[in-house]
C-alpha cells in the first residue's frame, strides 16, 4: 500500500506565488491593494484636514460645494469638508469592513459548509438545506431589514454583510469536503481508526485552504460593494464616519453641479473591488488544480 | 425526469415558506411599529391600541404567522396597511416595468457579454484579448449605483441623448437596461471566451477548417451555436442576481417597479408589501435556479439530473 | 326650527366673515388645458379618512368637499358644503345648513345623513384613520363605533347638528380637515378599502384614471358646485419622478409643477437664470425644524444644559447648508402663524454662554449622547452639522441615522435623547397655533409612543392651552392667540426643543401657467390649489 499522505499533496505556497507573481493583471491588483492599505494606515498623516471639519469657508455663500482647486485637491462636499481627507480615511472604513465582514463570512461559511460535509445526516441536510434557503433570499432585502433591526454602526455593518455573505462560501466548501471524504484516502484512513478530528485536520483542512484563500480574496471584492451599495441607501455606515459608499449617498443629489463628489469615490470603489478581483482570479488559477489549464 | 421536477418543485415551495418565516421574524422584531405608522401622529394611544388589534398585531407571533401563512397558502398577501390596497394588486401593477427592465437588461447583459467572449476568444493572448478581459473584471467590480449615475450624468446630462430618469417609452429604458447590461456582461463574457476556445479546439472544427471554409464562417455557423448554448443556461441564475439589486437600479432611474415599491414600504414598515416583495423576489430567484438546472443536462449530457 | 330663526342674527355676527372676503376670481382666468404635476413618491390612497401625506392632501382637497374650507391662497376660513352655520353661546352646539343641490360625482344630491356618516365613519375605531384624534371634542368621541356619534344629530336632509363635550375654538378648522370631507355611504360600502383607489366626492375633480405607481388623472367636476372653477379641464400626476428630473422636464417645458419643489442641487442654477428665476414662488410654510431634547434623561433633565444647547446651534450656519432656503427660527410656531410672538428674539448663539451654562449645571467637560435622524438627504447633513456646534461646546453627540419608522418608535419610547425632526417635522394640519402644541409639546402626546419626543409635560402649560381653546367666541380671537403665545413663550423658557429653521416653500411654474402667486404657494392646498389656477 502506498503511502496515503501523498496520494493528494497540499499545494506548495512558494511556488503558487511565484506563478500568482508572473501575472501581470495580478500585480496591478497588489499595487492597488498596497496602495489603498498605505492610504488607510498612512490617513492621519497625509490628510489636510481632520475628515470630520466642516470648514468654515468650504462652501459658498449659497451654501455650493467648492471644486477641485490648489487648496482642496478634490474639492469640498456639501457640508464644506474636505473630500481628499474623507477619502483617505473612507479608505480605511472600507478595508475594516472588507477584512472584517468578509473574515466572519469565511468564518460561517466554512463551519458551515465543513459541519454539513463531515456530518452528512440530518444536521448537513439540515444545514445545506437552510443554505439553500439563504441563497433564494435577496440579498439586499435581507441586508436592508438586518440593518433596519441593530443599529448600524461600522461593526453592526460588517456583521450584516457576514450574515448575509457566507452562503456562497459554504456551498463551495461544502462541494469541496463532500468530494474529499468520498477520496480513498480518507475511507482508508477512518478503517485505521483515525478519529474525525484527525481527518479534518490533517487531510480535509489542509486541502480546502487554497479554496479559502481564493474566495477570502474574491470575497473582499463583493464585500466592498455590498457596503458601499448599503451606505448609498442610507443603511451602511453611519455619518459622519466617512465611507466611500456614504460619501455618495450625501452627494448624489448634486451630481450634476459637483460630479466630483460622486465619481471621485465611485471610481475608488470600482478601483478598490477590482483589486482585489484580479488577486483572487489569479489565485483561483494558481491554487485550484481543478481549474489550471483550462486555457 | 418528471420525478426530479416534482422533487424540486416541493424543495422550492419549502425554500418560499423558510423565506416567509425568517423574513416574518426579522420584521416582528423590528424596531419600529407599524401601527404607530398607520395611526399618525394625533392618534391617541386607545385609536393605536385599536388599530392594533384590529390588524391582530397584538396576538403572539406563532398566531401572526400562522394567519399570515395560512392566508398565503389561499394566495392572498394581504392588504398594505398604509395604502390598503391588495399587496398582490400592487405587486402585480409594477411587476410589468420590473420584467420589463429584468428581460431588456438580459438582451443587453448578452449582447454586450457574447460579443466580447467571442472577441476575445478569438484574440487568444493577444492585447485586445487582455484588453477585454480586463474590461469584464471592471464590470464586475463595478457597483451598480456608480454605473447607473455615470451613465445619467454622460448620457441625459450632458449629451442629452436620452431621459434622466422614468418610465414609459423606450428611450427611458435605455439608459437602466444598459447599466444592468454593462454590469452583468463581465460574467458572460468570460464564460463565452473559455466556452468559445473550448469548441474551437474541437475535432468538427478542425475538420470544418480542413475543408477549407472560412474562419468567418466557421466561427458563426459552426463554433458560436455550440459555444452560447452553455452560456445561455447561465440566464436563469442571472434573474436572482438581478432580482437582489432590484431596489438600486429602480432607485436611481425612477423606474416604478417592485423595487422602488419595496424601499418605500421598508421605509415605512409596511409589513405585507415587504413580505409580498420579498417572496415574488425570492420566487423568480428559486424558478431561475431551477430553469437553469433544467436547462443544463439539456445542453451538456455529461450533466445528470441527481 | 324656531331655535334656527331665533338665533340667525346671532349667527350672522358670529360666523361667515368669509362671505366678505371671499375669492374674487381671477378675470384674466380661462378655462380649458391640461396641466402636469410630478411626485417622487407614490400616491397612497385618496380616501378622504385615511390619506395623510404631502402628496395626497392637496389631491383630496380637490376630489372632496368638507362643511368648511378655506379661500384660497390663505388661512381665512370659509364655507364650503355648508351654506351657514351657527354657534351657541357656550360654544358647545354648532348647527350647519347644507348647500341644497351640491351633487357627489356619482350624481347622487349630498344630504346631511352624508355628513354624519362621514364624520362617524372617521371616528370608527374600524376606519383606522390617522386623523380620528382631531374630533375628539365632539361628544361621544369616545364611545365612537359602528354605532356612529352621539354628538353629531341630522336635524332635517340640509341640517345637521354637532354637538361638543367641551368648547373648542378650532372647531371648524377641524371641519375643514381632510378627514372632515363628506363621502357617499353606498359608494364606500359598494366598494370597502378600495374607495381609496375609486373615490367619489363632490369635488371640483373627479378621478379619471389611475395607473399604481405611474399616473394619475383629474378630470374636472362639470357639476362642482361653486361657479366658475375648476378652469382646468385635467390636472396629471406623474409619480416616482426624482425631484431632479422632474425640473429637468419643467425646463423642458413637459412639467408644469413640480410637486416636490426645486431641488436644492439644482436651486443656485435656477436662482441665477432671471428669465426662471421669474417663476420661482416664494411663500412661508407652517413649518418648523426642530430638535426635540428628551427632559426625562439625564443630562437633559436640566434646563440649564437644554439652553446651552440652544445657545450652540448655530441656525444660520444649517440654513446656509441647505441654501438659504428656510430661516432661522427662534420658537416653536413658525412666522406665518397666528399667535407667533413677534419681536420675540430666541435663544441667542452664544458659543461661550452655552458653556457657561453647561459648567453651571456642572458638566463643564460636555457628555456624550445620541442624536436621532431619518436617513434621507439632507437630514443626515443637517444632522452632522448640528453635531458639530455640540461638539464645540463639548457635546459628543453620536448620530443614529435610521429609517424614518425606527426615529418614530425611538422618539415615542422616549429612548432617544435628541431628535433632528427634519422629514419627520411638523408641518401644521391647520393653520392655527393649538395644532403646535397638543401632540408635539403638550402632556397627550408624552405618553408611550405619543410624537412628544421631548417628553415634555408642563401641567400649567396644559392648563392654559386648555383654556385658549375654550374660547370659542371669534370676538375674543385676539385674546386667545395671546394666550396661545404666551403657553409658546412658556415652552421656550423650559427649553425643551432647539426652534432650527422654518422651511420656506420654492416653487416654480412653466410659463403657461396662469393665476395669483398665492395659489402656487397655499398654505393647504399644497403644491397648489388645483381649483383655481389656470393655463393662460
Amino acid at each position: 500500500m502506498a503511502d496515503l499522505s501523498l496520494a493528494a499533496p497540499p499545494p506548495r505556497p512558494r511556488s503558487a506565488l511565484r506563478r500568482l507573481m508572473e501575472r501581470r493583471l495580478a500585480l496591478f491588483g497588489l499595487l492597488l491593494i498596497v496602495l489603498v492599505v498605505g492610504a488607510a494606515v498612512l490617513a492621519p498623516w497625509l490628510a489636510p484636514y481632520p475628515p470630520q471639519e466642516q470648514l468654515f469657508d468650504g462652501l459658498t455663500l449659497e451654501g455650493a460645494p467648492l471644486p477641485p482647486d490648489g487648496r482642496f485637491v478634490m474639492g469640498t462636499d456639501l457640508l464644506g469638508r474636505d473630500l481628499f481627507s474623507r477619502m483617505l480615511y473612507g479608505a480605511q472604513t472600507s478595508l475594516i469592513i472588507g477584512v472584517v465582514a468578509n473574515g466572519m463570512a469565511l468564518l460561517i461559511g466554512t463551519l458551515v459548509g465543513l459541519t454539513a460535509g463531515l456530518f452528512r445526516g440530518w444536521i448537513g441536510s439540515a444545514l445545506m438545506r437552510f443554505t439553500d434557503l439563504m441563497m433564494a433570499f435577496p440579498a439586499l432585502l435581507l441586508a436592508i431589514c438586518l440593518a433596519a433591526i441593530f443599529k448600524p454602526s461600522l461593526w453592526i455593518v460588517a456583521l450584516v454583510i457576514a450574515l448575509v455573505n457566507w452562503v456562497q462560501t459554504a456551498r463551495v466548501i461544502y462541494t469541496e469536503t463532500t468530494s474529499l471524504a468520498e477520496r480513498d484516502f480518507i475511507a482508508a484512513e477512518r478503517t485505521l481508526g483515525a478519529g474525525t478530528g484527525r481527518i479534518l485536520f490533517h487531510h480535509i483542512l489542509p486541502h480546502l485552504v487554497p479554496t479559502i484563500i481564493v474566495w477570502g480574496t474574491l470575497g473582499i471584492s463583493t464585500t466592498v460593494l455590498l457596503e458601499a451599495t448599503l451606505s448609498f441607501l442610507g443603511v451602511g455606515v453611519q455619518p459622519p464616519t466617512p465611507s466611500w459608499g456614504n460619501i455618495i449617498f450625501e452627494n448624489q443629489t448634486y451630481f450634476q453641479a459637483a460630479p466630483w463628489l460622486v465619481f471621485i469615490p465611485g471610481a475608488a470603489i470600482i478601483l478598490l473591488a477590482l483589486a482585489f478581483n484580479l488577486v483572487g482570479d489569479a489565485l483561483r488559477d494558481v491554487l485550484d488544480p481543478t481549474q489550471r489549464g483550462r486555457d | 425526469m418528471a420525478g426530479y421536477i416534482l422533487r424540486r418543485l416541493v424543495q422550492s415551495a419549502l425554500i418560499l415558506v423558510g423565506i416567509s418565516f425568517v423574513t416574518f421574524v426579522l420584521l416582528y422584531v423590528l424596531p419600529a411599529d407599524p401601527v404607530r405608522q398607520i395611526a399618525g401622529r394625533s392618534a391617541t394611544a386607545e385609536t393605536v391600541e385599536n388599530i392594533r388589534r384590529q390588524l391582530g398585531l397584538d396576538q403572539p407571533f406563532v398566531v401572526q404567522y400562522g394567519r399570515y401563512l395560512a392566508a398565503l397558502l389561499q394566495g392572498d398577501m394581504g392588504r398594505s396597511y398604509l395604502q390598503k390596497t391588495e399587496v398582490t394588486e400592487l405587486i402585480l401593477s409594477r411587476l410589468p416595468a420590473t420584467l420589463q427592465l429584468m428581460s431588456a437588461g438580459i438582451v443587453a447583459e448578452l449582447v454586450l457579454g457574447l460579443s466580447m467572449g467571442v472577441a476575445a476568444a478569438l484574440m487568444r493572448g493577444r492585447a485586445g484579448d487582455q484588453l477585454l478581459m480586463m474590461a469584464s473584471f471592471v464590470t464586475v467590480s463595478a457597483p451598480q449605483f456608480v454605473v447607473s449615475l455615470l451613465l445619467l450624468y454622460v448620457f441625459a446630462v450632458k449629451l442629452g441623448w436620452f431621459p434622466i430618469g422614468g418610465y414609459g417609452t423606450a428611450a427611458h429604458l435605455v439608459l437602466p437596461a444598459v447599466t444592468l447590461g454593462i454590469l452583468g456582461s463581465g460574467w458572460y463574457s468570460r464564460m463565452m471566451r473559455s466556452s468559445m476556445i473550448e469548441v474551437l479546439r474541437a475535432d468538427y472544427i478542425r475538420t470544418a477548417r480542413a475543408k477549407g471554409l472560412s474562419g468567418l464562417r466557421v466561427v458563426l455557423g459552426h463554433a458560436l451555436p455550440n459555444a452560447i448554448l452553455p452560456v445561455v443556461a447561465m440566464i436563469g441564475i442571472d434573474i436572482g442576481i438581478f432580482m437582489g439589486g432590484i431596489v438600486v437600479v429602480e432607485s436611481v432611474f425612477g423606474w416604478p417597479g417592485i423595487g422602488q415599491l419595496a424601499w418605500q414600504a421598508i421605509q415605512r414598515v409596511d409589513i405585507p408589501i415587504i413580505m409580498g416583495v420579498t417572496l415574488v423576489s425570492a420566487l423568480a430567484i428559486v424558478i431561475g435556479n431551477l430553469l437553469a438546472d433544467l436547462v443544463a443536462p439539456l445542453i451538456d449530457p455529461r450533466i445528470r439530473l441527481r | 326650527m324656531k331655535k334656527w330663526l331665533v338665533s340667525t342674527a346671532l349667527a350672522l355676527t358670529l360666523a361667515l366673515p368669509a362671505a366678505a372676503q371671499d375669492y374674487t376670481p381671477d378675470p384674466n382666468a380661462k378655462p380649458g388645458g391640461t396641466i402636469t404635476i410630478t411626485y417622487k413618491d407614490d400616491v397612497a390612497t385618496l380616501d378622504p379618512a385615511i390619506g395623510y401625506d404631502w402628496q395626497n392632501w392637496s389631491m383630496i382637497k380637490s376630489i372632496f368637499d368638507g362643511l368648511m374650507d378655506y379661500v384660497p391662497g390663505t388661512t381665512t376660513l370659509r364655507a364650503g358644503l355648508a351654506e351657514s352655520y351657527e354657534i351657541s353661546p357656550d360654544g358647545l352646539t354648532y348647527t350647519f345648513k347644507l348647500r341644497p343641490g351640491v351633487k357627489f360625482h356619482n350624481g347622487r344630491e349630498m344630504t346631511a345623513e352624508d355628513v354624519k356618516y362621514s364624520l362617524d365613519r372617521v371616528t370608527d375605531p374600524a376606519t383606522q384613520s390617522p386623523g380620528a384624534g382631531f374630533f375628539g371634542s365632539i361628544a361621544g368621541f369616545e364611545a365612537a363605533g359602528p354605532d356612529g356619534l352621539s354628538g353629531v344629530e341630522v336635524v332635517d336632509p340640509l341640517t345637521v347638528k354637532i354637538t361638543l363635550s367641551r368648547p373648542d375654538a378650532t372647531f371648524l378648522h377641524v371641519m375643514a380637515l381632510n378627514f372632515a370631507s363628506v363621502v357617499p355611504k353606498e359608494a364606500v360600502d359598494a366598494l370597502g378599502s378600495d374607495f381609496g383607489k375609486q373615490p367619489v366626492g363632490t369635488g371640483a375633480f373627479r378621478l379619471g384614471e389611475w395607473t399604481l405607481g405611474q399616473r394619475l388623472v383629474f378630470e374636472k367636476n362639470a357639476d362642482y358646485w361653486r361657479e366658475g372653477v375648476p378652469y382646468l379641464d385635467s390636472v396629471v400626476f406623474e409619480v416616482g419622478q426624482e425631484p431632479v428630473v422632474a425640473l429637468l422636464r419643467l425646463q423642458n417645458g413637459e412639467v408644469d409643477v413640480p410637486g416636490d419643489g426645486i431641488p436644492p442641487a439644482k436651486f443656485t442654477e435656477v436662482m441665477g437664470d432671471p428669465a426662471q428665476a421669474a417663476r420661482v414662488v416664494q411663500g412661508g410654510q407652517l413649518h418648523t425644524g426642530y430638535i426635540t431634547l428628551n427632559v426625562t434623561m439625564p443630562p437633559f433633565d436640566k434646563v440649564e444644559v437644554r439652553k446651552a444647547v440652544n445657545m450652540a446651534i448655530n441656525k444660520e450656519r444649517i440654513t446656509q447648508i441647505i441654501n438659504g432656503r428656510a430661516v432661522p427660527a427662534t420658537q416653536p410656531l413658525p412666522p406665518s402663524m397666528p399667535g407667533y410672538t413677534e419681536g420675540y428674539a430666541g435663544y441667542p448663539y452664544d458659543v461661550e454662554g452655552a458653556k457657561k451654562l453647561l459648567a453651571d449645571a456642572g458638566l463643564a467637560d460636555g457628555f456624550e449622547t445620541d442624536l436621532y435622524v431619518m436617513n434621507t438627504d439632507p437630514n443626515p447633513r443637517i444632522a452632522q452639522a448640528i453635531q458639530q456646534d455640540l461638539a464645540t461646546i463639548g457635546i459628543k453627540a453620536n448620530i443614529q441615522s435610521l429609517a424614518q419608522a425606527n426615529v418614530i418608535e425611538a422618539g415615542g419610547a422616549g429612548t432617544a435623547p435628541m431628535i433632528w425632526s427634519g422629514g419627520m417635522a411638523w408641518i401644521a394640519d391647520f393653520p392655527d397655533p393649538s395644532n403646535f402644541y397638543g401632540p408635539i409639546l403638550g402632556c397627550a402626546g408624552a405618553g408611550d409612543g405619543g410624537w412628544n419626543w421631548s417628553k415634555f409635560c408642563d401641567e400649567a402649560l396644559d392648563k392654559m392651552a386648555v383654556e385658549a381653546d375654550s374660547l370659542s367666541d371669534p370676538a375674543r380671537a385676539e385674546e386667545r392667540l395671546k394666550l396661545w403665545s404666551d403657553v409658546y413663550m412658556g415652552v421656550m423658557e423650559k427649553a425643551p426643543w432647539v426652534p432650527v429653521f422654518n422651511e420656506e416653500r420654492y416653487t416654480m411654474k412653466s410659463e403657461r401657467m396662469g393665476g395669483d402667486d398665492a395659489l402656487y404657494v397655499d398654505p393647504v392646498s399644497i403644491p397648489v390649489n388645483y381649483d383655481y389656477v389656470y393655463v393662460k
